[in-house]
C-alpha cells in the first residue's frame, strides 16, 4: 500500500516553462548552462537594482528552448548513454508511483534473501491488476548501496521469477522494467550461481502463459537485464540503451582503449532506434524534448498509456498463440544466411 | 594422433593440429612439464602427470563422444549476416569472420548434428574456442535451436559441449538476444520430456554461462575446467579484494551446487551414456 519506498526526491518537478533550474546538465548541453546563467544574472539584477528585464529574460528563455529542442532532435548515441544514464531520470519506484493506484511490494526469493535492486510485487494500474517487476537504482550514494547500484545479485533474479510464476499461475499480466549497469559481477554473485539465475528465467519467461510487457525505461545491461526482459512486447523510452556490454567494456576489450567509448556506442547500435530495426524492440515509447528527466510525470503518462495498450492487446489472444508468438519472435532475431 | 584422425566423419581438420604433430614434445599448460606427443595424444590430451586437461577442438570433442563413423553433420554452411555492420578498431567484422575461417579451418563457433553415443542416439552441438573465442553469436545461437528442434522432431537428447568466452560482441544485442533463444528452446525441450546433458569444459563464461551451458538437466564438467558468470578480473575491480584460489572453476561449482559432477575426459563418453540411459534413452 501506499506510502511508497521512496527512490528519490524527483517528484517534486521542475516543469520545463519553469526553467531547468534543478536539472544536472550533461556535457552537451553546455550552451543551455550559459543562457541559464545569464537568465540568473538579469533575474537577480532586476531585483537588486529594480531594473525590470523580464523581456530579455523571456526571450533567452525561447531561445534556452529552442536549443534544448536543436540538441535533442539530433542526439548521438553516445549522448544518448548520458541521458539513459542520468542521475535524476525516472527509476522504476517513480514510475510505479506516478502510474499506478496502488503497489503492494513481495519480498524474498525463499531461498536465501532480498534483493534491494530487483523490486517485484502487484500493482493496479488504470484499475488493471498486474505483477511489476524492476530494476530500481539509488538516488544517492546511501541508496546506491542499499540497491546496489541497480545490479542485481542471484537472488534477485530469483524474487522476480518467484513473482512471475505467482503471476503465470494465477493469471495476471507481468510487466517489467528494465534499468541496471548489468548483473553484479561479484563473489558472492558468483557462488549463488549468477549465471543460473539468469538461463534459469531466460527459459520460465519463455513460456508463461500470461502477457508479457518489457520496457527498458533506462540501462539495459546485458544479461542482468535480459534474466527479465524476455516478453510479448519490448517497449524501449526513447533515450534508454540496451546492449550486450556497455560501450566503456567494449572500447576496453575491442579497441583496447576504454577511452574509445563513444566509437563503441556507435558500434554497438545500443539505441531504441537501432533496436527496432533489428527486431528486438517493438515500440519506442517518446520522452519529453529533453529527456524524461525534465518532465517525469508527462513521460510516466505516455508510458503508461503505452503498457495499457499493449497488455490489451495481448489480453485478446489466447495463451498458446500468446506463447507461440512470443517463441517465434525471439527466434527470428539474428537471420543467418545459409550457402 | 590415435583417436584424432579418423577421415570417414572427421568434420574439420585444423591445420593448427598438423603443425604440433610435427614437434615431438609438447609442453603441458599446466604443469610445464614435457611430454612426448604419442603418449599426450593417447591419453587425449589430459596431461599424465598432473591431470591438466587442455583445450579440444570441436570436432575432436565429437568424435570423443559419438561412436565411430554415426555423426552427421548439419548446418555446417550457416553464415552470419553481421546484423549490426560492425566495425572496431582492427576493421570490420565481416573480414574477421573471412580470416577465422580461413585461418581456423572452422566455419562457426558451434559443429552440431546428429550421432550415437554407444548406440543411443542423440543430439549434439559442441562449441569451438578457436573460432572467436567460441563466442555465442546468431549462427551458433540457431545451430543449438536447430539441434534442439531435431531432437524433438526425433525425441531425442541433447547433448551441448561448451567452451566459450560469452556473447559474441561484434553481433551487439542480437548476441544477447541468442541467449534468451536457446534457453527457450530447451524450455521447449523441457516441455517435450527430452533430456539435455550439459558439458562444461574449459572456459566456459559469460552469456553462456548465463544461459543454456546452466540448466542442463544434468550439468557434467571437465576437471579443473573454469566456468562463471562474470571474468575474474572485473570481480576483484569490483570487490576490491583477491579472489580465493580455485575460484570459479569445476570443482568450486560442484561444492556450491551448480554442477552434478565432475568426468575426467577418459570417462566423458562411457559416463554420458549411462546417465543418457539412466535418463531412459535407448540405444
Ligand atoms: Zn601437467
Amino acid at each position: 500500500m501506499f506510502p511508497l519506498p521512496v527512490a528519490g526526491c524527483l517528484m517534486v518537478h521542475t516543469s520545463r516553462t519553469d526553467g531547468p533550474m534543478d536539472i544536472k546538465h550533461c556535457d552537451f548541453e553546455e550552451p543551455l548552462v550559459e543562457i541559464q546563467q545569464r537568465i540568473d544574472e538579469l533575474g537577480s539584477f532586476s531585483t537588486t537594482e529594480g531594473v525590470d528585464f523580464s523581456a530579455e529574460i523571456a526571450k533567452l528563455k525561447g531561445r534556452s528552448e529552442t536549443m534544448l529542442g536543436e540538441i535533442y532532435s539530433r542526439l548521438t548515441p553516445w549522448q544518448i548513454v548520458q541521458v539513459a544514464r542520468h542521475p535524476q531520470r525516472p527509476y522504476f519506484l517513480d514510475y510505479i508511483r506516478m502510474m499506478s493506484d496502488d503497489f503492494e511490494e513481495l519480498h524474498g526469493d525463499r531461498l536465501f534473501g532480498d534483493d534491494k535492486a530487483i523490486v517485484t510485487g502487484f500493482a493496479t494500474i488504470a484499475g488493471v491488476r498486474m505483477a511489476v517487476i524492476g530494476q530500481q537504482k539509488g538516488r544517492d550514494v546511501k541508496e546506491n548501496i542499499t540497491r546496489n547500484f541497480g545490479m542485481p545479485r542471484p537472488e534477485g533474479y530469483r524474487k522476480a521469477l518467484r513473482i512471475m510464476d505467482l503471476a503465470a499461475r494465477f493469471n495476471l499480466p507481468i510487466v517489467t522494467f528494465i534499468d541496471t549497469p548489468g548483473a553484479y559481477p561479484g563473489l558472492d554473485a558468483e557462488e549463488r550461481g549468477q549465471g543460473e539465475a539468469i538461463a534459469r528465467n531466460l527459459r520460465e519467461m519463455a513460456l508463461y502463459e500470461v502477457p508479457i510487457v518489457v520496457v527498458v525505461i533506462g540501462e539495459g545491461g546485458s544479461g542482468g537485464a535480459l534474466a527479465i526482459g524476455v516478453g510479448d512486447r519490448v517497449l524501449m523510452m526513447q533515450n534508454s540503451i540496451y546492449s550486450v556490454i556497455s560501450p566503456e567494456g567494449c572500447a576496453s576489450i575491442l579497441w583496447r582503449d576504454a577511452t574509445k567509448a563513444e566509437d563503441a556506442a556507435n558500434a554497438l547500435r545500443m539505441t531504441a532506434g537501432d533496436l527496432v530495426g533489428l527486431g528486438v524492440v517493438d515500440e519506442i515509447v517518446p520522452e519529453p524534448v529533453g529527456g524524461a528527466h525534465r518532465e517525469p510525470m508527462q513521460t510516466a503518462m505516455t508510458l503508461k498509456e503505452a503498457i495499457l495498450r499493449s497488455l490489451a492487446e495481448l489480453q485478446k489472444q489466447p495463451k498458446q498463440r500468446l506463447v507461440e508468438r512470443r517463441l517465434e519472435k525471439i527466434r527470428r532475431i539474428g537471420p543467418v544466411l545459409d550457402q | 594422433m590415435a583417436w584424432f584422425s579418423k577421415p570417414k566423419y572427421t568434420v574439420l581438420a585444423s591445420s593448427k593440429k598438423e603443425q604440433q604433430s610435427r614437434n615431438l614434445w609438447t609442453k603441458c599448460d599446466g604443469c610445464g612439464e614435457t611430454i612426448y606427443n604419442k603418449e599426450w595424444e593417447e591419453n587425449l590430451r589430459v596431461c599424465p602427470k598432473c591431470g591438466h586437461h587442455q583445450r579440444i577442438s570441436a570436432s575432436d570433442r565429437i568424435l570423443l563422444l559419438m561412436d565411430e563413423g554415426t555423426f552427421r553433420e548439419e548446418d555446417a554452411y550457416l553464415r552470419t549476416t553481421d546484423p549490426l555492420a560492425f566495425s572496431d578498431s582492427k576493421g570490420p567484422y565481416r573480414e574477421k569472420i573471412t580470416v577465422t575461417i580461413a585461418k581456423t579451418g572452422l566455419r562457426e563457433s558451434v559443429i552440431a548434428g546428429s550421432g550415437r553415443i554407444e548406440g543411443i542416439p542423440v543430439e549434439i552441438a559442441a562449441m569451438d574456442f578457436e573460432f572467436l573465442g567460441g563466442s555465442l553469436g546468431s549462427v551458433a545461437g540457431e545451430k543449438i535451436c536447430r539441434t534442439i528442434d531435431r531432437a524433438i522432431r526425433h525425441k531425442r537428447a541433447v547433448i551441448i559441449t561448451s567452451c566459450s568466452g560469452g556473447a559474441r560482441m561484434h553481433e551487439g544485442i542480437v548476441s544477447l538476444m541468442q541467449m534468451a533463444k536457446t534457453s527457450a528452446w530447451l524450455g521447449k525441450l523441457k516441455a517435450a520430456g527430452l533430456p539435455f546433458i550439459s558439458i562444461l569444459t574449459h572456459p566456459t563464461t559469460g552469456g553462456v554461462t548465463a544461459s543454456y551451458a546452466s540448466i542442463g538437466d544434468i550439468i557434467v564438467a571437465e576437471p579443473g575446467a573454469l566456468i562463471g558468470f562474470a571474468g575474474a578480473r572485473v570481480i576483484e575491480q569490483t570487490i576490491r579484494q583477491k579472489l580465493p584460489e580455485g575460484f570459479q572453476t569445476a570443482e568450486f561449482l560442484v561444492e556450491r551446487g551448480f554442477v552434478d559432477l565432475i568426468v575426467p575426459r577418459k570417462e566423458m563418453k562411457s559416463r554420458i551414456a549411462k546417465l543418457l540411459r539412466y535418463l531412459g534413452c535407448k540405444a
